[in-house]
């Protein structure tokens, strides 16, 4: 666990919407650490800034977002502090990312093939035969069947299932050191994601990839992250090893929607529900961000906002529940 | 089950679209979007429906409210076959059947307000006979839903996905139907808010003895919410009956194979290597011979391929199509 | 029981904004521990938040506040229509001069004092005829504009809805009225009923209603897909009823910006058909045929013709930008 190396970094960041409204905190000081070869999972709901997360690293902020704080290191290299060339060298390259909607994401005019041979004529220095080799050598890998005969099928002619095999792919061909995913199957059916999701974990471990997972489902992080953050409108509320997420959830965000998740084995007269809903970004409460929605809310909460504390080696939480100073003096 | 009534039954339902390739084309493609579904459903229970995308779910939950004409075969509601009525009966009758939709964003008429939309139902069919009754009315059953009454006069977009699906759930409620099919209800909200309208729909059953229908492709729901379910594939039900005993023990091959994938929030039952249902979800238009399961099930025989297997009934309650289970 | 309409609205409102906007940002937890307030850690139980709604209302009048506040073009083109319409309907009120005097010893006059656009070949006020010839050119942009977009929405309406053979049949009708060119068959019309003012309202008020019914067809084919037009059919409600209630209010916005954009191709058609000699006829006047009745005087008073057709230029570019502004403002107010 901790002598693996860590590639990549979010120091402080900060992500700001400047609209006519107001400033929207989209991501308010994040700090996230991915080691080599780990799977680290981002859950959080809409409004929790997870996929604004990603964007930023990726530099895909649209206008009128902005990243006006913290650092993204990859490798130790400060990602916000280079020239657009070189985050185009990077990306698809170093790092990748993987989007929730296929269709979407892949150009509808051009063969799924010469997408990916060209993901990799641009970041590598090999000739079109060499690159139309490797592409089909990646689709096999993905498990697209007949892999010589697809390379000139176009998006529209695949199932939802192929199209983000045909992602992965394509994130994978110039092996990065970073996947970003970003719901890769929250818009698949139940079966397909799971040969998905499989997938994916086969093709991080044999290529030592690093996979940074966001999600809103709780399944999809427990079946395959090794490490877990947890988002609140723009903060990291909880963060842990996935195990100790689920078998002790320290925060009540992250309790509560463990327990609101219906399970599969038993069924219990009412759900556990968080009362409320996630608020306006542009009207946060003061003090703690889920004050309005907690059971456990203390006065204190209503006026400053936690730290993120560490209750266990590897495990912080963001709350005055486990901050000693404020319980033992509050009395 | 033995002693309840029956409220809604459908007997050899079939739904065929068709796709024409010009404005006077001939039919190019059939879709075989239901075929041949045989089912009761009994008052004051949950009915789940489950399936992946093409299964037809959605199609025979309409079906069911006489939203779509069945191509061949019949709904019989509360004792009326709904292919025999005129129009006009089968508008009194939608007092009885209502639908909750799934798309909080689309579900509601951006240009009316929340008054206007949960009263059109008491509207159309002339229920009350002054505006302070209809007023009233909604005041209760917004609040009856989680929905502040002082609110009616406010538009849609001023309301969350979750308090949108409440209004909806509101308007469905409010000419006291019998039966309610919830397509896909909590599907586009959030995690945290889900549980919150799953409560409420369970609370509103027990209180006026509402009959469901509740299609969703996310089996806990579907768990925590039915009594019976119902596994479809590709326009056929593969098997159905009791919840808790198709999630303990699934005897179709698909149900055990859509309950295997499933990814359960518990990292210790992590699956290293998964019996995995391999290949692709095949399109509705050349549904396979025979069996239509027959190209994905690692089981499948030559039998299979010829025959179309029939819903039977295994155990008491309990259907499954397959020859393998007989 | 709730308090009556504008009240009730006030209230809400201002609950409302209580409850979603009443909060200061928040202090990040300082060092130490003295900060520390007493009873610290009592529990609290914050309610109101957690019903609120997430947007304020906003009528009508402040949506539009806040179009003309960002888009000062608007605006501008907003004050210019209201202007010229005023001016036009309150000619007799406005007008310095009566159009129909002649002063032939004054004719061609350059701008003066008392002739602000200078006179015509008849010496006649030239500012006074526009005004009271913009009450024709005015009166043809929007009235047979009005008629043949009401009659194009019910046709569009009645076509996108039912589909099948009534949908085939009238868009291929309407394909039929859009291949004719309307100033021809304006001409055609006014050889039967001689020109002037009933020609022209007949020729641009029947036939150019397709380009309209094929607009609100294809809104209509995509609202009828719309859940909420599905949650009306499994009410119950009749099929009038749901065109009426749920389907045209939705195609409202997109009605009103093709209004805007039609009413000044209207405008041109009855100046370019003024300018040919089928439309007003003397001692009546439109801008249309003042342009063409002067542009012969080019030389000795370019003023004279160059004047309505300006008046013409400006009041169609008017139309455009504020139609440009509201479909940037009503699109969007759709889009959740």
């Amino acid at each position: 666990m901790s002598d693996k190396k860590t590639i990549f970094q979010i120091r402080g960041l900060k992500t700001q919407f400047f609209t006519k409204k107001g400033i929207v905190p989209a991501v308010d000081g994040i700090d996230i650490t991915v080691k080599q070869g780990e799977a680290v999972g981002l859950v959080g709901e809409s409004g929790s800034g997870k996929s604004m997360t990603a964007m930023s690293v990726m530099q895909l902020l649209q206008k009128p977002g902005k990243v006006v704080d913290g650092e993204i290191l990859l490798d130790g290299e400060n990602l916000l502090d280079k020239s657009m060339k070189e985050i185009d060298e990077i990306r698809g390259n170093r790092i990748s990312m993987i989007f929730q909607e296929p269709m979407t994401s892949l150009n509808p005019v051009y063969t799924i093939g010469k997408q990916v041979s060209e993901a990799i004529l641009t970041h590598e220095n090999v000739s079109k035969e060499e690159a139309k080799e490797r592409a089909i050598d990646i689709f096999r890998k993905v498990g697209i069947p007949e892999p010589e005969k697809r390379y000139g099928a176009y998006p529209h002619q695949l199932s939802g299932g192929l199209r983000q095999r045909v992602m992965i792919g394509m994130a994978m061909v110039c092996n990065p050191e970073l996947i970003i995913a970003d719901e890769p199957t929250t818009a698949l059916d139940v079966t397909i994601e799971a040969q998905i999701l499989y997938l994916m974990n086969q093709l991080q471990k044999e290529k030592n990839t690093a996979i940074v997972m966001i999600t809103h489902n709780l399944g999809v992080v427990a079946q395959s992250c090794d490490y877990v953050y947890v988002m609140y409108a723009g903060k990291i509320m909880e963060e842990a090893s996935v195990k100790a997420l689920f078998k002790n959830p320290q925060h009540p965000y992250t309790f509560g929607l463990m327990n609101s998740i219906p399970k599969m084995t038993e069924t219990k007269e009412h759900l556990f529900t968080i009362r409320g809903m996630v608020p306006n970004l542009l009207h946060l409460p003061k003090g703690c961000r889920f004050c309005t929605r907690c059971d456990k809310a203390m006065k204190i909460c209503t006026e400053y906002q936690p730290e993120l504390y560490e209750t266990e080696e590897g495990h912080k939480v963001r709350c005055f529940l486990y901050d000693k100073e404020v319980m033992e003096s509050g009395k | 089950m033995e002693n309840k009534k029956v409220l809604v039954q459908l007997k050899n339902v079939t739904k065929e679209f068709n796709t024409k390739s010009s404005s006077f084309g001939r039919v190019k493609n059939v879709v075989h979007a239901v075929t041949d579904v045989t089912l009761d459903i009994y008052e004051g229970e949950t009915l789940g429906v489950v399936g992946e995308s093409g299964c037809g779910k959605s199609t025979l939950g309409r079906l069911m409210l006489h939203l779509l004409e069945p191509t061949r075969g019949d709904v019989i509601f509360d004792g009326q076959n709904l292919n025999d009525l005129k129009p006009a009966e089968i508008r009194d009758l939608r007092k009885g059947m209502q639908m909750i939709f799934q798309d909080p964003y689309a579900s509601l008429n951006p240009r009316m307000k929340i008054k206007d939309i949960v009263a059109e139902p008491l509207v159309t069919h002339k229920v009350c006979s002054s505006k302070e009754e209809e007023e009233k009315i909604v005041e209760n059953l917004l609040s009856k839903c989680g929905i502040r009454p002082e609110f009616m006069w406010r538009y849609p977009h001023q309301f969350s996905g979750g308090q949108r699906q409440r209004v909806s759930i509101a308007r469905a409620l409010a000419l006291n139907p019998k039966l309610i099919v919830c397509d896909e209800p909590v599907s586009a909200l959030d995690v945290s808010i889900q549980s919150q309208v799953l409560n409420l729909l369970g609370d509103l059953q027990v209180e006026r003895n509402l009959t469901y229908v509740f299609i969703s492709h996310d089996l806990s729901v579907v768990r925590y919410l039915s009594d019976r379910v119902c596994v479809m594939f590709l326009g056929k039900v593969c098997e159905l009956g009791i919840t808790r005993d198709i999630y303990a023990n699934p005897m179709h091959p698909y149900t055990k194979f859509l309950l295997e994938a499933v990814p359960i929030p518990d990292p210790e039952r992590r699956k290293e290597q998964k019996d995995m249902l391999s290949g692709e979800i095949p399109s509705p238009v050349n549904p396979p011979s025979g069996c239509f399961f027959r190209t994905r099930c690692p089981y499948a025989t030559e039998k299979c391929a010829q025959e179309a297997p029939e819903l039977k009934e295994v155990e008491p309650g309990r259907f499954v199509a397959c020859h393998l289970v007989e | 029981m709730l308090f009556n309409n504008k009240k009730r609205n006030e209230a809400v409102d201002i609950l409302a904004d209580r409850i979603v906007a009443g909060f200061s940002p928040a202090q990040d937890r300082p060092k130490g521990t003295d900060w520390i307030p007493k009873r610290a850690t009592e529990p609290i139980r914050i309610e109101e938040a957690s019903e609120a709604l997430i947007a304020p209302s906003e009528t009508i009048k402040d949506q539009l506040a806040s179009m003309f506040k960002n888009n000062k073009v608007a605006l501008v083109s907003a004050i210019v229509i209201v202007v010229f319409i005023i001016g036009t309907l309150f000619a007799p009120l406005f007008a310095p001069c009566d159009p129909y005097v002649q002063d032939l010893g004054n004719r061609l006059a350059a701008p003066s004092i008392h002739h602000l656009l200078g006179t015509d070949n008849y010496g006649r006020d030239i500012l006074s005829r526009m005004m009271y010839g913009g009450r024709v050119s005015l009166l043809v942009g929007i009235v047979p504009t009005c008629i043949y977009m009401a009659i194009g929405t019910i046709l569009g309406l009645i076509a996108g809805y039912c589909g099948g053979i009534v949908d085939s049949i009238i868009m291929r009708v309407a394909d039929v009225f859009m291949a004719f060119p309307s100033m021809l068959l304006a001409i055609l019309i006014s050889y039967t009923l001689g020109a002037g003012m009933l020609t022209i309202f007949c020729a641009l008020s029947f036939v150019s209603w397709g380009g309209t019914a094929r607009v609100v067809r294809s809104e209509v084919l995509s609202l009828k897909e719309k859940e909420y037009v599905e949650a009306a059919n499994s009410i119950g409600v009749k099929t009038w009823v749901i065109l009426l209630k749920h389907i045209l209010p939705n195609c409202v916005p997109t009605l009103i910006v093709l209004f805007t954009m039609n009413v000044p191709g209207n405008i041109l058609t009855e100046s370019g058909l003024s300018f040919l000699g089928i439309g007003a006829q003397p001692p009546s006047t439109s801008w249309g045929l003042l342009v063409f009745q002067m542009k012969k005087y080019l030389s000795k008073s370019p003023i004279a013709t160059l004047a309505p057709g300006i008046a013409i230029l400006i009041l169609v570019v008017a139309f455009n930008f504020l139609g440009d502004a509201l479909r940037d403002k009503l699109d969007p107010q759709l889009k959740d």
